[in-house]
Formats: structure tokens, C-alpha cells, sequence
């Protein structure tokens, strides 16, 4: 019919899609750009190249510092949530139990309380505690922070695979143990390694729960980030954030591979 | 489903999770219920009894009652605006036969997990008064002083509608699930032209999905603390500055407690609203 009108309608669709992309995508690449100039305060376009701010990066003492924390919580909060997330997970999928629901919606709920509320609550029980400022506290923290992720994908991944090989294990002999370990491990190995991905960056990332609960001995990279940026927002901070980001998108490219992104992020499905 | 293998028992697997959230989560957000009723005494120190000092202050103090105002203002104008930019690229992927589309997805929702403090350090490099935007104005002429968007709220609205973009895509793409192709061709068929098609039919169905990304941006935008404090530049004060800002600095306790309250109770009303909207839009769409 009116093929022209179509058309028309078809490229303004496209114009703006891309436009949509771009404003999505801007502050990311202008980043990138930054991070190679050589001019000492933020402004745009750059006054020169350098790759000076990424020398930088590694030879501020704060950053590394920050990194080597950061490093220590993600890795201890990956390990713990992985644990807990598939014990619960199996309970969740391969259990009918009264209570169930409830409980499911209990351990995915931190998903919906603000991490500003979150983060105020932990300081104010941690320091009477003195758990504020220790990593045990920042672990504790994370975990509570990354649980809902890994259960998702560890949960999609469970029901999904075939329950026959388990109970032909089952059938032959094998304990609940042997099963889990030999049959149903290797087959929710996508689940558990997008989980694993997921933690790691949520946990590496996070910001706000962190700033309550960092103090003179531990300072998360994020917060250091945090604090650089309120002072002196130079190509070296351009650079970390380039860094961060690289990080991101192999983590995203990671998760992608092993369950799919849209799979692993949507909580109501 | 077949029998399954059975766990000895299903608590029993759920006893680690449920002791890190009932000592890391359940326990903390309780005591902060509790905080926000005992009383300040300046200098850090609180004391442990009840009273409603602390709401008291929230609620007559003027200042409290912008700062309130301003983060509703903020929730309410970034949750409209990202989903009015989410949706044309919502639907777009949701139709698109492109062989990229697994591709464009990803472009579409991986920022999601870049961290928001260097996304919100790009947003300083655009909206500075010697950022990008600038210099594209000045370079094409259109003006001569810096346009002031950083240090103001428009500045922080720009930066929030980015970051949660990816959310609201997320939430409307799998919401768009109903939309069908062939409802178009039936209402093109019988002559509805493309604004009609596009009222009466693209936008009823996606509007569920429309009422969750809102509700999502909205109660995210609430609790920004990392952009404001960034893009206001010390002057946009909402309740998530606020709250830090009394807990650390101040050191009243009881008072961020409260802040914090009042946050959860603007959450609970959205969530609310929002759950009686999608029911009625559900009876209306499904009625027709």
C-alpha cells in the first residue's frame, strides 16, 4: 500500500534506535577517550595522547590497595554464595516443601531493599559488633548482596536439566553425594558459572553498602574511585574506570556464553 | 515430573542461607526499625528508649520535607523519561528479525553491569562545563557560556536515565511477551491506520510491561546515592545523601534510621500503587 509512508516510518524508527544506543553507549566511550589524554583536569575534546593514566593507575598506592581488597571480598563472597546459593537452590527445585515460596522470597528479597537502607543498617548492627571495617563484615555483607543473583541462575539451570541421569543414579546405588557430585554438578555448570560471574562483579563493583562499612583498614577499589572523583577527576581515574569497564564487559561476554545475559539478570520471569 | 533425587532434608539445605541473611539482613534491617525510635544526644551518643523524636524532625523540618520532595520529584521524572526512552528500543528488539539481535540485546542491557561510578565519572566528562556538550554547543555556535548541567538536578536526571536504561529495557522486553505480530496485520487489514494500530493495539499490550519498568526505575532512582552525590556536586540533596550523611558525618543514628524509614515507606506506596495500576490495566487490556 502506502510503501513510501512505510519506509519513512521504518528509518525514523532506525534514526532512533541508534540514537537511543548512543546516548547508552556515550559516557562509556567518552571515558575511554579521557583516559588517554594529557591534560590533568576533566574537559573535552582531549589536548593530547598519552597512555600515561594507565602507568599512573598502577603506581597510585590507594588504587592498589583498593584493587588487592576489592580482589580478596569478591573472591571469599563468590566461594560463600556459590555454596549457599546451590544448597538452596537444590532445595528449592528438587524439594517440595511447605514453605518454599516463602523462603524463596526471603532469600531473593535483599534484590529489593535499597542498598543506601541496606548499607545504613549493617553499619549500625556491624559496629557494635566491630564486624565494620573487617573483611568478615564486607564478606557477610556481599554475600547477603549477591545471593539473589546466584540463586537465580543456579535455580534456571537445575530446572532445566534432564532429572533422569539423577535418578538412574539414584537407581544404581550412588548416595546423594556421589549423584550431586558426578551427575548433577557437571550438568549445572552453566548456572553455576554465570552465578559465579555475577557475584564476583557485583560484589567488585559495589559501591554504597561498601562506603558504610569501609574505614582505615579496608577501603574497597569502588570506594577509592568514589573519592578520587569528588577531588581530583584526572586521566588516571579516566583510566581505572576504562579498566573497570574492560572488566565488566568480559564478565558480561562470560555470562553471556555460559547461561545467556537476558537470562541470568531477569528476577520475575 | 519424574521422581527426583531427594536431599535428606530441603531445611537442611537451607539453613546456610538462611543464618548469613537472618544475621547480615533480617537482624540489621530490624535494628534500624528499632534506631529510628531511640534518641540522639548529640556528639554520637543515642539513647536506648522510645520516642518519636526523630520523625518529629523529619516531619517539621522544612528542609527534610524538600529533600523528601526533591528525591520523589527525581523518581517520578527519571522512571517516566527512561521508560519513554526504553520504549522504542523495547520494541524494536522485541520485533526486530535482524540476525544481530542477540548482538543488540547485549548492547542494550551489558551496561547494566558496568559500574555505575565510572559510568557516572563519563556522565561528569559530558555534562562539565568543559565537557563535551559544551564544546559541541560552543563548536557549532550555539552559545557562548557553558550550559550548567553539572551540579544540578537536570544534570542528575540525564546521568539516571543512562544507568537504568538497561533495566527498564530488560523489564519491558520480557513484559512485551504478548505482543504478536498478527494482531497488527488483523487491525491493519481491517483499515486502522498506523497511530490507531499503535493506540490500539501495540500500546494496550505493552503497557504491563510499560507499569513494571516504571515502578523498577522509579524505586532504583529513590535510593541513588552515587550519581547525585557526583552529578549535584554537593548540591542536589536527596534522602539516600542525606541518610549517609547523618549516619557518617552526623552521626545520628536515629535520624538516618528514620530517613531511612521514610525511603522504605515511598517504596512500599510505589509498590502498592503500582500493584493496584497493573491489576486494573491487566482487567482493562484483557476485557477489550
Amino acid at each position: 500500500m502506502n510503501t513510501l509512508a512505510d519506509r519513512a516510518a521504518r528509518w525514523s524508527q532506525r534514526t532512533l534506535v541508534t540514537l537511543i544506543y548512543v546516548f547508552l553507549w556515550l559516557p562509556i566511550l567518552v571515558v575511554a577517550v579521557v583516559s588517554i589524554d594529557t591534560s590533568t583536569f576533566l574537559r573535552f575534546p582531549p589536548q593530547g595522547f598519552s597512555l600515561d593514566p594507565y602507568r599512573t593507575v598502577f603506581s597510585t598506592p590507594e588504587f592498589m590497595t583498593g584493587l588487592v581488597s576489592s580482589l580478596i571480598i569478591a573472591a571469599f563472597t563468590t566461594v560463600i554464595t556459590l555454596a549457599v546459593a546451590i544448597c538452596a537452590s537444590l532445595a528449592f527445585t528438587r524439594q517440595s516443601f511447605r514453605g518454599s515460596g516463602a523462603a524463596q522470597a526471603f532469600l531473593t528479597s535483599p534484590l529489593l531493599v535499597p542498598n543506601i537502607v541496606l548499607g545504613l543498617a549493617l553499619l549500625l548492627l556491624f559496629s557494635p559488633l566491630a564486624l565494620n571495617d573487617t573483611y568478615t563484615g564486607l564478606v557477610l555483607a556481599h554475600v547477603v548482596l549477591c545471593l539473589p543473583y546466584a540463586i537465580r541462575t543456579i535455580s534456571v539451570s537445575l530446572s532445566t536439566v534432564d532429572v533422569s541421569g539423577e535418578d538412574a543414579a539414584r537407581v544404581l546405588g550412588a548416595s546423594p553425594w556421589v549423584t550431586f557430585r558426578r551427575v548433577t554438578l557437571p550438568l549445572i555448570r552453566p548456572g553455576v558459572i554465570a552465578g559465579a560471574v555475577l557475584s564476583f562483579l557485583v560484589s567488585f563493583d559495589e559501591a554504597v553498602v561498601s562506603l558504610f562499612l569501609a574505614g582505615y583498614n579496608i577501603t574497597p577499589l569502588p570506594v577509592t574511585l568514589l573519592d578520587h572523583l569528588e577531588t581530583q577527576a584526572g586521566p588516571e581515574v579516566a583510566a581505572l574506570s576504562v579498566l573497570l569497564i574492560l572488566f565488566s564487559l568480559l564478565a558480561v561476554l562470560a555470562v553471556e556464553r555460559a547461561l545467556g545475559l537476558g537470562r541470568s539478570l531477569r528476577t520475575r520471569s | 515430573m519424574t521422581r527426583t533425587w531427594r536431599p535428606p532434608v530441603a531445611w537442611g539445605l537451607l539453613v546456610p542461607g538462611l543464618a548469613v541473611l537472618l544475621f547480615a539482613y533480617a537482624a540489621p534491617m530490624l535494628w534500624v526499625l528499632r534506631m529510628a525510635f531511640n534518641r540522639f544526644i548529640g556528639g554520637g551518643g543515642i539513647e536506648i528508649t522510645f520516642t518519636v523524636d526523630s520523625f518529629a524532625d523529619v516531619f517539621t523540618d522544612p528542609y527534610y520535607l524538600r529533600v523528601a520532595w526533591t528525591t520523589v520529584k527525581l523518581g517520578l521524572l527519571v522512571s517516566v523519561v527512561t521508560v519513554i526512552v526504553a520504549y522504542p528500543l523495547s520494541l524494536f528488539l522485541v520485533r526486530t528479525t535482524s540476525r544481530f539481535r542477540g548482538l543488540l540485546t547485549i548492547l542494550a542491557i551489558a551496561p547494566m553491569l558496568v559500574s555505575s561510578v565510572a559510568r557516572t565519572y563519563g556522565w561528569m566528562v559530558v555534562l562539565g562545563n568543559q565537557g563535551l556538550l559544551n564544546s559541541v554547543l560552543k563548536g557549532l555556535g550555539l552559545t557562548d557560556t557553558p550550559v550548567q548541567l553539572a551540579n544540578q538536578f537536570s544534570g542528575v536526571v540525564i546521568a539516571l536515565v543512562q544507568i537504568f536504561l538497561p533495566y527498564a529495557v530488560l523489564a519491558m522486553t520480557s513484559g512485551f511477551g504478548r505482543l504478536d505480530d498478527t494482531l497488527e496485520q488483523a487491525a491493519a487489514s481491517l483499515g486502522a491506520g498506523r497511530i490507531t494500530r499503535f493506540l490500539r493495539v501495540t500500546l494496550p499490550l505493552t503497557l504491563p510491561g510499560v507499569l513494571t519498568g516504571l515502578l523498577l526505575v522509579f524505586v532504583l532512582s529513590i535510593s541513588a546515592y552515587v550519581t547525585p552525590r557526583l552529578i549535584g556536586g554537593g548540591r542536589v540533596f536527596v534522602l539516600a545523601s542525606e541518610i549517609y550523611d547523618q549516619a557518617t558525618n552526623q552521626l545520628n543514628w536515629p535520624l538516618a534510621a528514620a530517613l531511612s524509614l521514610v525511603l522504605v515507606v515511598v517504596f512500599g506506596v510505589a509498590v502498592t500503587v503500582f500493584g493496584l495500576l497493573q491489576r486494573r490495566v491487566e482487567r482493562w487490556v484483557s476485557g477489550r
